[in-house]
């Protein structure tokens, strides 16, 4: 797999609070400008992605925030080699930033039960 | 897809088309004792993705079409040493007690084959909601290996991890078990999931396959048969080749041909299109594999 074809930040949800607010504090205590990424919340329940449409920039930071309703669905985007775990009861934080215009499928690659294959949606990336 | 191999024929004979595959000089060194073991003629039949329990639009015969294709299969004029369902022997359900009611009632159409050497792997839809659990109550190791007539069978697990992998603990049995074969050895393996990435974002794929094919690659004569995709499909990952089956259920699009993998419309007139199994003949003279496609039923 190539996973160097395209810039992605994939990071488990600690530590990343303060990005999200949009500056940070370095150990001399002065207040550093950081781009502020934008948070997308997304719904992952049986068997369905909400919202299972997205539209990006190129060059945009975002967080996709999942929050699992009833299983530990999987969230893959295919052709950005992004994947994690959804467990339920906690929020699951993916950081992209799309290099790249174009859609992207994404789908739910743990098999959650009779609906499974219609998991899933699309990310569109606009230049 | 039929792909890479200038040295595979298709042509249509009795009752389907017959596809050829293999690699050529195993007989030779079979014949002449070396290294791989001389194997005789004989042939298997593959079925799968049954999805017994299924009840839907895309198929409205679906309590009747595992029924007519099991009469079909005994109708073969020369029965087949043995039979391989290769997954998605239900459909998934979360009641695990329908689960078991479903497998039962498939256990029970099954019987009724002539051939009394039939042989299971489990799909997602049987396996993935209780990590095989229920599976392995009716049918047994989700994964084993067998040899018949000088062939080394292989059966790998891909789905009761419900996120497809098949797992380092399987991959180290993969390992030692193959350790113990010629590299020149006839190996057949089968499998729910194709082993490459065929569609990954209809989850057409298993999530650690390449490590299972970097394994197998060492070896010069490996073929995969597998389920899945509801199709035939024929593709190769260096040498080895990789044959998808029909489902006995709903035909799903070509890979990658639509948005969605949503199954083929039934179509009324033609109740039966698109499903079917297969015959594969292990031939000693020319080391290839003969497959011939059948429908569920035949006039």
């Amino acid at each position: 797999m190539d996973h160097s074809r395209r810039q992605i930040c994939l990071r488990a949800a600690c530590g990343i609070g303060a990005l999200l607010s949009g500056s940070v504090i370095n150990a001399q205590g002065q207040t550093k400008k950081v781009a502020k990424e934008r948070v997308i919340k997304i719904q992952a329940k049986k068997f369905v992605y909400t919202p299972n449409e997205i539209v990006l920039k190129t060059g945009e930071p975002v967080v996709l925030e999942f929050t699992s309703v009833d299983f530990v669905h999987g969230f893959k985007i295919p052709d950005m080699n992004i994947r994690a775990d959804l467990p339920p009861g906690k929020v699951t934080q993916v950081r992209l930033t799309p290099d790249k215009a174009g859609e992207y499928d994404f789908l739910c690659d743990n098999f959650c039960g009779s609906g499974h294959e219609e998991m899933s949606g699309k990310i569109t990336v606009t230049g | 897809m039929m792909d890479r191999r200038s040295f595979m024929k298709l042509t249509a004979v009795g009752g389907g088309a017959v596809f050829i595959s293999g690699l050529y000089g195993q007989a030779q060194a079979a014949t002449a004792g070396k290294a791989a073991s001389a194997y005789d003629d004989f042939y298997f039949v593959q079925l799968s993705d049954v999805h017994w329990g299924y009840s839907g639009a895309a198929n409205p015969d679906a309590l009747n079409t595992f029924k007519k294709t099991v009469a079909t299969v005994n109708a073969l004029e020369v029965q087949p040493d043995f039979i391989i369902f290769t997954g998605d022997l239900t459909h998934t359900t979360d009641d695990p007690k329908e689960r078991r009611k479903r497998m039962a009632e498939f256990k029970e159409i099954a019987a009724g084959l002539k051939v009394k050497t039939v042989r299971f792997i489990p799909g997602e839809h049987d396996a993935s909601l209780d990590n095989g659990a229920a599976f392995k109550e009716n049918f047994g190791p989700t994964n084993y290996v067998f040899d018949h007539k000088g062939v080394h069978f292989i059966a790998l697990d891909n789905v009761s991890d419900p996120g497809a992998s098949i797992g380092d603990a399987q991959l180290d049995w993969l390992k030692n078990d193959l350790a113990k074969q010629a590299k020149d050895a006839r190996i057949v393996v089968f499998t729910h999931r194709p082993l490459f990435d065929l569609v990954p974002k209809w989850d057409w794929a298993t999530r650690d396959g390449d490590k299972a094919i970097a394994l197998l690659t060492p070896y010069s004569n490996v073929t995969v048969f597998y389920g899945h995709i509801h199709q035939e499909n024929h593709h190769m990952t260096g040498q080895i080749a990789h044959h998808a089956a029909k489902s006995l259920i709903f035909p799903l699009p070509a890979p990658g041909s639509q948005d969605k993998r949503t199954p083929l419309p039934w179509d009324a007139a033609a109740p039966n299109n698109g499903l079917g199994f297969r015959e594969v003949e292990a031939e000693r003279k020319d080391s290839d594999y003969k497959i011939t496609e059948f429908p569920v039923t035949r006039t």
